[in-house]
C-alpha cells in the first residue's frame, strides 16, 4: 500500500501515544467541554430570547399533565378510548353503505353479467363467490375503520405523544428486565409488527433487543384491529343498551390492547430472568417538542402509507384465500367438502379452547395476513352450519348490512359470548403473521430465536384461551 | 425525471476532485446517474426525515419522535441540471462513535466524503444542536447549516439570528420550516452554490480548548499535514488520534487515510463499510 514516501502510519502513531501520554487521560472530556463552550457561545450569540419568559408554557404544563404519575395513565386510558370510540361509531354507516355497494348491487351485477356471458359454474364460482366476495367483504369491513383509525392515531403520534407514552412506561420496562426503548417499538407494533420488530435497531443491546422483538407480537397490529373492533362491537356493544354500546364496545378494546401491553412486562420480566438474563441498560430519551398537527397532510399520508398499504395487503391475501375456501367448500371427498372434514377435525380442539373448529381453520388460512381471518370465519360458519337464505350455496359469501345479521350468522354457527372473547383473546396471542415471521428471521439472523418467537404467542395463546374457557365453564355454565 | 442521460456524464465526472464516485460505491451509494451526493446530518428529531422527503419529493410519513430513521434512507433531486443523490444519516447528537449510529453517520462524512453535507439543526435548541455541527464541520468544510424548526422557534418567541450565525459557524446557514415547505429553495440553491463551489466556506473549528491539549493538537497535526498534505481534516484527525480513536488509527494503518488524501477515486483501497445496520 505504497502511497507516498512521507506516509509513515508507525511515526505517526508512536507520536500521537507519547502525545496522548503527556496530555493525560481526560483528553475526551476536555474536547467535550471545548465542543459544548463553542457551541454555547456562538448559540449565545445568535438567538436572543423573549425579554420574559412568557408565565405560562404551554409545552411543559403539557408535560407535567401527560407523564405526571398520577394523570399519565388516566390520560392514556381516555385518549385511546376516544380514539376507539371514534373509530367504532364512526365506521358503522359508511361500512353500512360500502356493504350494500359492493354486496347488493355489484355483486348481483356480476352474477348476472357472467350467466348472460355464459361462463361454466365452477368459474362463476371460484371468481365471484369464492375471490370476489372475499374481496368485497374485506374492503366494506375494513376500509372504514382504517381510514378512521390510522388518521387518529397518526395525528396522536404528530403531535407528539407517543415518546410521552414512552416515558411513562419506561420505568416499567426496566423493572421488567428490557429496555427504555422498547416502549417505542412497542409503539410501532400498533401499526405493524414486521415494522415494530424492525424498529428495535434503536434498541443497542442484543439482549434487550430480543425481548423487544420476541413481546412484539403483544402489541396488537393493523392486521389485528378490524377483528377487535368488530367482535367487540358485535358481542360486547349488543350487550349494553343502544346508547352505550359504542363506549363498552371501545372500552373493551382498550382492555384486550392493555392485556397485550401486561402480556409484553409480563414475558419480558420471564424472558430477562431466564433466557435472556441480565441488567436493563439506561438510555436517555429525549422528549420532543409538541408541534402542532396538520390535520389534512395527516389524513393524507396516513390513508396512503397505512389505510390503502392495509388495504392492498389484506386484498393481495383475501383474493386467492377467497379461492381456497370455496374449493375447499365445494369439492366433495366421500360425500363431503374438504371444508367439513377439516373443520370437524379440528372442532373438538376448538371447543377445548373456548372457541371452534372454524376459527382455527381461519387462523391457519390467515397465516399470512390477519386481515382476513374473519371474512374466512365467516365464509366457513355460513357453509359449516348449512345457513341457507344467506347467498346462493355451499361456501358462497352474502350480504351483510348491519352487524346484527352478522351476529345472525356467528350464532347459527353456535358462537356465544365465550367464543367472542376467546377470539379476541386468541387474535391477541398467537403466532405472528409470515411477513413479521420472517422479518424476525432476517433481524436475529437465528432460528431459534425465530421458532421461539413465533411459538411462544401461540402456546401462550392456546393456555390462556383454554384457562378462560374452562372457568368460564364452571362459573357460567 | 428522464432516464436519458448518456454515460457521457459520468466521464467527465472522474476527472473531477470533488467526485468521490469509488468510495461512495463502496459506501453502497450508487453513483451512476447522479453528479452529487448530499449527506443529511442533524440530531434525533429536528425533521430531518422531512426536509429528506421535502427534497426528495417523498411523502412517505415522518413520526415525531427520536430515533425513527434506523436504516439510511436515499433519494434524489434535480435542481440547475444537476442531479443530487440524498442520504439521510441517522439521527445523533455527536460524531464521536460511542454508538453504532454514529459511527455510521461519521463513517459516511469521512469516508464517503459528500459534496455537501446538511446539518439539520433544531432552531430552538441551537446550543445542542451546534455541538453535532462543530464536529461536522471539523471533518469537512463543504457544510450547510439547515435551521429548521424555525415555526417552532417563532411559536416560542426565540429570534435566530441567522446572519450572524452563519458568520461566526463560517458556514452557510439557511432558516426552513420543512414542515410547511419554507426555505427549502433557499436550502437547495445554498446546496447547489457549496456543491458546484461557487460558495466556499471557511468553517470555524473548535477554539476553547486547553492550551496544553491544543499545543499537543497542532504538534500532531503538523506530522499528519505533513504525511497527508491533501488532507481537509488534519486537526480533526489529529484530535481523534489523541482521544484514542480506533478507527482512525485503523484507517491509517490499512491506508484508507492516504486514499482519503490523495484524491484520486481509482487509488482507492477496497473495503467494506457496514453501512446498513446489522
Amino acid at each position: 500500500m505504497e502511497t507516498s514516501s512521507n506516509v509513515n502510519p508507525e511515526r505517526l502513531l508512536t507520536q500521537a501515544r507519547t502525545l496522548r501520554w503527556e496530555v493525560g487521560a481526560n483528553i475526551h472530556e476536555q474536547l467535550v467541554e471545548a465542543l459544548y463552550t463553542d457551541a454555547a457561545r456562538i448559540a449565545d450569540r445568535a438567538v436572543v430570547r423573549p425579554d420574559k419568559p412568557s408565565r405560562f408554557d404551554l409545552d411543559r404544563t403539557l408535560d407535567r399533565l401527560v407523564t405526571s404519575r398520577i394523570w399519565g395513565f388516566p390520560i392514556m386510558l381516555l385518549l385511546f378510548t376516544l380514539v376507539f370510540w371514534l373509530t367504532i361509531t364512526g365506521a358503522n354507516v359508511p361500512s353500512g353503505w360500502l356493504a350494500t355497494l359492493l354486496l347488493d348491487t355489484v355483486y348481483p351485477l356480476l352474477k348476472s353479467g357472467a350467466a348472460m356471458i355464459g361462463i361454466p359454474w365452477w368459474l362463476d364460482g371460484l371468481v365471484l363467490d369464492g375471490m370476489y366476495l372475499a374481496t368485497a367483504w374485506v374492503v366494506s369491513v375494513m376500509l372504514p375503520p382504517m381510514a378512521i383509525f390510522f388518521p387518529l392515531f397518526t395525528l396522536l403520534e404528530d403531535f407528539g405523544y407517543l415518546p410521552r407514552l414512552a416515558f411513562n412506561l419506561d420505568h416499567i420496562f426496566k423493572r421488567a428486565g428490557g429496555h427504555g426503548k422498547q416502549a417505542l417499538s412497542m409503539m410501532m407494533g400498533f401499526g405493524c409488527n414486521a415494522a415494530g420488530v424492525i424498529a428495535t435497531r434503536i434498541i443497542d443491546s442484543p439482549r434487550e433487543r430480543l425481548i423487544a422483538i420476541i413481546t412484539n407480537n403483544f402489541a396488537l397490529c393493523n392486521g389485528r384491529w378490524p377483528t377487535q373492533i368488530l367482535i367487540a362491537t358485535i358481542f360486547l356493544g349488543g350487550l349494553a343498551p343502544a346508547y352505550l354500546a359504542g363506549l363498552v364496545s371501545a372500552l373493551s378494546v382498550v382492555a384486550i390492547t392493555l392485556l397485550g401491553v401486561l402480556f409484553t412486562f409480563v414475558v419480558s420480566w420471564g424472558l430477562s430472568r431466564t433466557v435472556l438474563k441480565g441488567e436493563a441498560s439506561t438510555f436517555s430519551l429525549e422528549l420532543p417538542p409538541y408541534r402542532p398537527p396538520r390535520i389534512l397532510q395527516t389524513i393524507y399520508t396516513s390513508i396512503i402509507d397505512r389505510t390503502l398499504y392495509v388495504l392492498w395487503r389484506a386484498v393481495v391475501f383475501a383474493l386467492p384465500a377467497g379461492a381456497v375456501i370455496w374449493l375447499s367448500a365445494n369439492l366433495q371427498v366421500g360425500g363431503v367438502s374438504i371444508a367439513e372434514h377439516v373443520v370437524s377435525f379440528l372442532d373438538p380442539i376448538g371447543i377445548l379452547l373456548g372457541l371452534n373448529g372454524v376459527i382455527l381453520v381461519a387462523y391457519i388460512v390467515a397465516i399470512p395476513a390477519n386481515e382476513i381471518v374473519i371474512p374466512t370465519v365467516l365464509m366457513l360458519t355460513v357453509l359449516t352450519s348449512g345457513l341457507s337464505g344467506v347467498g346462493q350455496g355451499a361456501g358462497v359469501m352474502f350480504e351483510l348490512e348491519s352487524s346484527a345479521s352478522t351476529l345472525a350468522i356467528f350464532q347459527a354457527g353456535g358462537w356465544s359470548l365465550l367464543t367472542a372473547v376467546n377470539l379476541m383473546l386468541f387474535s391477541l396471542i398467537h403466532n405472528p403473521c409470515s411477513t413479521t415471521i420472517y422479518t424476525i428471521y432476517k433481524e436475529t439472523g437465528s432460528l431459534k430465536w425465530t421458532t421461539i418467537s413465533t411459538f411462544l404467542p401461540v402456546v401462550m395463546g392456546v393456555v390462556v384461551t383454554f384457562f378462560v374457557a374452562q372457568v368460564w365453564r364452571l362459573f357460567g355454565g | 425525471m428522464s432516464e436519458d442521460i448518456l454515460p457521457v456524464k459520468s466521464q467527465g465526472c472522474e476527472g473531477c476532485p470533488a467526485h468521490h464516485a469509488a468510495n461512495l460505491l463502496k459506501l453502497g451509494v450508487d453513483m451512476q446517474d447522479w453528479d452529487y451526493v448530499v449527506a443529511l446530518a442533524g440530531n434525533p428529531n429536528t425533521g430531518k426525515s422531512t426536509v429528506f422527503n421535502a427534497l426528495t419529493g417523498l411523502r412517505q410519513h415522518t413520526g415525531n419522535w427520536p430515533g425513527k430513521t434506523v436504516t439510511r434512507a436515499e433519494g434524489g433531486f434535480e435542481y440547475a441540471d444537476d442531479r443530487f443523490k440524498l442520504v439521510d444519516l441517522p439521527g445523533t447528537y455527536s460524531l464521536l462513535s460511542t454508538t453504532l449510529d454514529e459511527e455510521i453517520a461519521r463513517d459516511f462524512i469521512l469516508f464517503g466524503q459528500p459534496d455537501v453535507t446538511v446539518v439539520v439543526a433544531d432552531a430552538t435548541r441551537l446550543e445542542r444542536n451546534l455541538n453535532l455541527a462543530l464536529q461536522v464541520m471539523e471533518i469537512t468544510e463543504r457544510a450547510v447549516l439547515c435551521l429548521n424548526l424555525m415555526d417552532e422557534a417563532e411559536r416560542h418567541k426565540l429570534e435566530v439570528d441567522h446572519r450572524r450565525l452563519a458568520r461566526d459557524l463560517g458556514i452557510p446557514v439557511v432558516p426552513t420550516s420543512a414542515r410547511y415547505g419554507r426555505g427549502l429553495d433557499e436550502l437547495v440553491e445554498t446546496i447547489h452554490q457549496v456543491a458546484s463551489g461557487q460558495v466556499r466556506p471557511k468553517p470555524r473549528r473548535i477554539q476553547t480548548l486547553p492550551p496544553e491539549l491544543e499545543h499537543s493538537v497542532r504538534k500532531l497535526e503538523q506530522e499528519v499535514r505533513m504525511q497527508y498534505p491533501d488532507l481537509p481534516n488534519t486537526r480533526w484527525v489529529a484530535l481523534r488520534l489523541l482521544d484514542g480513536d480506533e478507527r482512525i488509527r485503523e484507517a491509517i494503518l490499512r491506508g484508507e487515510l492516504g486514499d482519503l488524501s490523495s484524491g484520486d477515486p481509482e487509488n482507492r483501497v477496497n473495503r467494506d463499510l457496514a453501512v446498513e445496520v446489522a
